[in-house]
C-alpha cells in the first residue's frame, strides 16, 4: 500500500492528550470518553481497513447539547474531529487522525418520530438505514435508498456519503429523500434545515451537507421522505453473447422511456464467480448477464417487461427469464449481492473501485478494463449499476506481491481516469474520503477546488472537522488505494456488498 | 477591460448594461467589477424580476445571450444547455423525443402580464420552483446535474456533470439551486430530463368539506397508484378585491367549475392509466362523491393551467407561495376561509394565497410558521410594505447563508440584498 499523506500531526496536541481527556470527562459522561488503548482500538479504521490511525480519544456524546459543546472546545483549543457513523464507508472517510478526536455518534440510536401523515420519518443519525425501513413496513411503506451495506451503516453516515444504491435509478439517492436535517458546525452552532416540508426556502443547505463526508458538520438529526411500496415488483434475467449486445440493450432500454428500479450488468467473470459461490442459477453461456427489476401497478410492470424483453432480443439476447414469485426474485439478486465474498474467495486479495459513466459509455468501458486487465495482467471482474452507469471492477491480485499491488493501484486509478475521460465521475456512491482525494484534480481544476474550500473555510475556518479528507493534501495527482481486502479480512464481511 | 470606450463590444450595451454571449467575457467582467467593487444585478430573461426586493446595484449583467443547447443524448436522459436558454427552447426539444423536465418548470408569466414567459433554464434553477409533479419526482434541483459558472471573484467553476450518480466533491448544484443569482452568474446547466408519459387522465371530486379534502390529501400522498398530481381549487372570494378567473380558466367539457373541487392526475399508458383509475376509486371511496373525468386532451391543458397559476393572471395583490407539512393543510384552509384567494398544490402541502392588504401578511406569516412551514412573498401589491420580510429565515441559517455567500462572492457583488437585506 502506497504510504499514506495524512495533515501534520499537532505535537502540541498530543502532549496535551491527559488534559483533553479530563476537559472531554467534564463536557460529557465520563464513561462515554474512550482514551485507552484497548477502548478505541475499534475505532481506528472504517471499512477501507487498509488504512488504520489510532485516534487521540473517541467521545461518544448522547445528545446535539454534547455534540455542540464537543465542537465548541475541539474548536477553541484546535483539536481536530473526526466524525463517524457506523463505520461502514468504503472511502475512509472516517479514518481516525493522531491528534484528533474521533466523535462516534453511535449512542444516538434512536427513531424519533414516526409520521405516516406526513409521510417521514425523524431519526437519530446513528439509526441503521434499514431500521427505518423496518420501523415503517407494518404499513405498507419503506424508505427508498438502500446501500449494500444498510444492514449496518447509519443514516447519518448515508447523509455524509449521500448514500445511493441498486433502486437509485427511480428514487434517488440519500439528497433526494431527506426533508429535513439538525446539524451542528465546528463552532458549536447549532442549526435546524427544513423539516417535513418538501424543499427549503434560502440556500440548499441541506443540499450542501449531503455528501459533503464530514467536513462541514455534524448531523444530529435527518427527516428522512418514506414511501409506499409498489404494489408489484418483478425482475428478469437476461443473458447476452457479447459485452456490446449487453451494453446496447441497456442504453436501448432507457432510450425507450422504461425506468427501471434497478438495472445491473455483470461479466463473465463475475457471472462464474458469483454462480459458483452463491449458485443463483445465472445462465453460465452468456458473456454478460442483466438483472432488471420493475416496480409499479401490476399491468404497467408485466407491459414493461414485454418491451424489455422485445429489446432484449432485437440486442440479440440468449436468455430471458422472468422471475415468478418472490422467491425466485431473490433468488437473481443473491447472486449479485454475493460479488464481493465471491471475488474474495477466487484470489488473495481484490480492489473494489467506484466510478460512473455514462450509460451509452458501458461497453466502451468494458473494454478499456478489458485492455487495462491484460496491460497490468491482473484478473478483474465487473459488476455495474448499468442503469445509472455506476461501475464497481473488482480487481482481483496477491498482495503478499510487492510488485502487483502496486500494478493493482495503477490499474485501479487508470480506470477511474478514464471514466472521468469518458464524462464519468471519478466515485458514484463510495465518496472520496481519503482513497481518491489525489485524483480529484482529474475532476476538476484549481479553481473548481478552491471554490469548494473556500466554503470549507466558511464554516471551518481553522480546518479542524475531518482534515485530510475529500481534497487534495498533496496538491498532485498521486495515485492511491482503492478498497482494499486481504484473505477475506473486509471489515463486515457478513455485509452483500455491490 | 471591458470600460466605457469599448462602445463596439459584442457585449457592450451601454456603459451600465451588459450581455455577454461567452463565458469568458463573463468572467472578465466580473473580474473587473470585482478590482472595482461594483456591484451587479445579475439575471437572464427577466420574467422573475418581481420576486425578491429590488437589486440596487451599478451594473446589470445580462446572461440571456448565453443560448443554445450544447448537447443533448436522449438515450443518456440529460441535456447540457447554456443557461440563458429559454424552458420553452428546451421543452420543444424534449417534446420532439417523448421527453420532458419532470419538475414542470412554473410559467411566471401570467401572474406578471397574462402572457406566457417561463424564462430561461438559469431562471428556473436559481429560483427552485417546481410544479404540480414535485411531490411525486422532486424539485428542479433534483435534476441539475451540474453547471458551469463565473463566481463572484470572476472564477470559472464548475460541479457534478453528466452522471446521476456522482459523490465527487461538494454538490454546488443543489446550493446554486434556489439562490435568485446571489452565488454564481450561471453559463451552463446540466438538467436530467425524463420520458414523457403518453397518456393522463384526471379524476375531479366535487367537495367542500375540509376534513375530507385533508383526508383525500393524506390517502393520496399514501397511495401507490403513483399519482402525480393532486389540486384543490376551492370557491373565490366573492369581493372586488379578487379577479375572479376560476371560470375562465377552468373551462372544459367535463369539469363542473361551478363549485370547489379537487383534481387527481394519473399518468402512465392507456392500460395502466384505466387499470390505477379503477383502483383509486377504490382506495379513496369515491363512490360517496361527484366526480367526473378529464380526458387526455381536457386532462393535459388542466395542469398547464395550473402550472401557469391562472387563477392569479395580472394580479394586482400581493401574492404568497406557501409550504407546509401535508397534514397541517386542513388548518391552514380554515385560518384562510373564504376572505382569501387561494388554491392548494402537491396533495396539500403548497398553497398559493393571495392577499390583498398588507397587513394581513405578517398573520399568515406567523400561522405557517407555527404550522411548521414556510412563505415566499412572489409577488407584491403597489402598496407593499417593505417591512415584510420577502423569505423566511432564522438566525443560525442567515448566519451559515452570509458565510456561504461570502464564500462564493467575497465582495457581495451579485444581486445584492436580493433575497435577505444581509446578504
Amino acid at each position: 500500500m502506497s504510504e499514506l499523506a495524512l495533515p501534520k500531526v499537532d505535537k502540541n496536541i498530543l502532549s496535551k492528550k491527559p488534559l483533553i481527556v479530563s476537559d472531554l470527562k467534564k463536557i460529557i459522561n465520563k464513561d462515554n470518553v474512550l482514551s485507552d488503548a484497548d477502548e478505541i482500538k475499534p475505532y481506528e479504521t472504517d471499512a477501507l481497513a487498509a488504512y488504520k490511525n489510532t485516534p487521540l480519544a473517541v467521545v461518544l456524546p448522547e445528545n446535539t447539547q454534547e455534540v455542540s459543546e464537543i465542537l465548541k472546545y475541539c474548536n477553541n483549543e484546535n483539536i481536530k474531529v473526526i466524525p463517524r457513523g457506523a463505520g461502514t464507508g468504503l472511502s475512509g472517510g472516517a479514518l481516525p487522525l493522531n491528534d484528533a478526536i474521533l466523535l462516534g455518534l453511535g449512542k444516538f440510536n434512536k427513531i424519533l418520530d414516526v409520521d405516516f401523515n406526513n409521510n417521514c420519518v425523524v431519526t437519530q443519525p446513528g439509526v441503521t438505514n434499514l431500521s427505518i425501513t423496518h420501523a415503517v413496513k407494518h404499513k405498507g411503506y419503506y424508505y427508498a435508498p438502500d446501500p449494500s451495506s444498510q444492514l449496518a451503516c447509519s443514516i447519518g453516515g448515508n447523509v455524509a456519503e449521500n448514500s445511493g444504491g441498486v433502486h437509485s435509478l427511480k428514487y434517488g439517492t440519500t439528497t433526494n429523500n431527506i426533508l429535513g436535517a439538525e446539524m451542528v458546525l465546528m463552532d458549536g452552532t447549532i442549526c435546524r434545515l427544513g423539516g417535513k416540508t418538501l424543499d427549503q426556502e434560502g440556500y440548499d443547505l441541506m443540499g450542501l451537507i449531503c455528501g459533503s463526508e464530514g467536513l462541514l458538520g455534524v448531523i444530529t438529526e435527518v427527516t428522512v421522505k418514506i414511501l409506499k411500496n409498489p404494489q408489484t415488483v418483478k425482475a428478469a434475467l437476461v443473458g447476452f453473447p457479447t459485452i456490446e449486445d449487453g451494453g446496447n440493450c441497456v442504453t436501448e432500454i432507457i432510450s425507450s422511456g422504461i425506468v427501471p428500479a434497478g438495472m445491473e450488468i455483470m461479466d463473465k467473470a463475475l457471472i462464474d464467480a458469483t454462480e459458483k459461490f452463491a449458485k443463483a442459477g445465472y445462465p453460465m453461456d452468456a458473456e454478460v448477464l442483466m438483472i432488471v427489476e420493475l416496480d409499479g401497478t401490476n399491468s404497467e410492470v408485466d407491459g414493461m417487461l414485454k418491451e424489455i424483453e422485445i429489446i432484449s432480443k432485437k440486442n440479440n439476447s440468449n436468455s430471458f427469464k422472468l422471475s415468478k414469485n418472490e422467491k425466485e426474485r431473490m433468488a437473481f439478486w443473491s447472486g449479485r449481492k454475493a460479488a464481493f465474498p465471491a471475488c474474495g474467495a477466487m484470489a488473495p486479495d481484490y480492489y473494489c473501485m467506484d466510478g460512473s459513466i455514462p450509460r451509452g459509455k458501458l461497453s466502451e468501458i468494458l473494454k478499456e478494463i478489458t485492455r487495462l486487465s491484460k496491460k497490468y495482467n491482473l484478473a478483474v471482474a465487473n459488476g455495474f449499476h448499468a442503469g445509472d452507469g455506476n461501475l464497481h471492477p473488482l480487481i482481483l491480485f496477491d498482495g503478499s506481491k510487492k510488485e502487483e499491488l502496486k500494478k493493482t493501484e495503477e490499474f485501479g486509478a487508470e480506470i477511474l481516469k478514464a471514466c472521468v475521460k469518458m464524462g464519468g465521475a471519478l466515485t458514484g456512491e463510495h465518496g472520496v474520503g481519503i482513497e481518491k482525494r489525489e485524483l480529484m484534480c482529474e475532476a476538476f481544476n484549481d479553481d473548481d477546488i478552491q471554490q469548494q474550500l473556500s466554503i470549507k473555510k466558511s464554516l471551518d475556518l481553522k480546518n479542524l472537522l475531518n482534515p485530510g479528507k475529500v481534497y487534495p493534501i498533496l496538491r498532485k495527482c498521486a495515485e492511491e488505494g482503492r478498497v482494499h481486502v486481504h484473505r477475506g479480512e473486509e471489515k463486515f464481511p457478513d455485509l452483500p456488498r455491490f | 477591460m471591458f470600460t466605457e470606450e469599448k462602445k463596439n463590444s459584442q457585449i457592450y450595451q451601454d456603459s451600465n448594461h451588459f450581455k455577454p454571449d461567452t463565458e469568458i467575457a463573463v468572467s472578465n467582467l466580473v473580474k473587473d467589477f470585482y478590482k472595482k467593487k461594483l456591484p451587479i444585478n445579475l439575471h437572464g430573461t427577466n420574467s422573475k424580476k418581481y420576486i425578491g426586493y429590488n437589486v440596487q446595484a451599478a451594473k446589470t449583467l445580462n446572461l440571456s445571450n448565453l443560448n443554445g443547447v450544447i448537447e443533448y443524448l436522449p438515450e443518456e436522459l440529460y441535456i447540457k444547455v447554456l443557461a440563458g436558454t429559454p424552458i420553452k427552447i428546451i421543452e420543444d426539444l424534449l417534446e420532439k423525443h417523448n421527453q420532458q423536465l419532470a419538475f414542470e418548470p412554473l410559467d411566471f408569466g401570467y401572474i406578471n402580464d397574462g402572457k406566457s414567459n417561463k424564462g430561461s433554464a438559469a431562471g428556473c434553477v436559481a429560483t427552485n420552483y417546481a410544479g404540480s409533479r414535485r411531490f411525486k419526482v422532486g424539485s428542479v434541483r433534483d435534476f441539475v446535474l451540474g453547471f458551469r459558472g463565473v463566481n463572484g471573484k470572476g472564477d470559472i467553476i464548475k460541479s457534478g456533470g453528466t452522471v446521476v450518480k456522482n459523490v465527487t466533491g461538494y454538490d454546488l448544484s443543489k446550493v446554486v439551486s434556489g439562490s435568485f443569482g446571489t452565488l454564481v452568474a450561471l453559463t451552463e446547466l446540466t438538467l436530467k430530463v425524463s420520458p414523457k408519459k403518453i397518456f393522463q387522465n384526471t379524476i375531479v371530486i366535487y367537495l367542500d368539506d375540509l376534513k375530507i379534502i385533508s383526508s383525500l390529501f393524506h390517502k393520496i400522498l399514501g397511495s401507490s397508484n403513483e399519482i402525480s398530481g393532486a389540486t384543490y381549487i376551492p370557491d373565490e372570494p366573492k369581493s372586488k378585491k379578487f379577479g375572479l378567473n376560476k371560470s375562465r380558466v377552468f373551462k372544459f367539457n367535463d369539469l363542473n367549475n361551478d363549485g370547489p373541487f379537487l383534481a387527481i392526475r394519473l399518468e402512465g399508458d392507456r392500460v395502466s392509466v384505466q387499470e390505477r383509475l379503477k383502483d383509486i376509486s377504490k382506495e379513496l371511496e369515491l363512490k360517496k362523491y361527484k366526480t367526473s373525468i378529464l380526458d387526455n386532451h381536457q386532462s393535459v391543458p388542466f395542469w398547464t393551467k395550473v402550472n401557469n397559476l391562472e387563477l392569479f393572471t395580472s394580479t394586482k395583490n400581493n401574492l404568497i407561495r406557501a409550504v407546509i407539512p401535508p397534514s397541517n393543510s386542513e388548518k391552514l384552509m380554515k385560518f384562510l376561509g373564504n376572505k382569501s384567494k387561494y388554491f392548494i398544490d402537491w396533495s396539500g402541502s403548497l398553497f398559493w394565497i393571495e392577499v390583498p392588504e398588507d397587513d394581513k401578511i405578517g398573520q399568515i406569516r406567523e400561522f405557517i410558521s407555527k404550522n411548521e412551514g414556510y412563505m415566499t412573498i412572489i409577488m407584491k401589491s403597489e402598496n407593499f410594505d417593505f417591512k415584510e420580510k420577502v423569505f423566511s429565515t432564522d438566525k443560525a441559517k442567515l448566519m451559515i447563508s452570509k458565510k456561504i455567500k461570502e464564500s462564493f462572492d467575497p465582495k457581495s457583488l451579485f444581486n445584492p440584498g436580493r433575497m435577505y437585506r444581509e446578504i
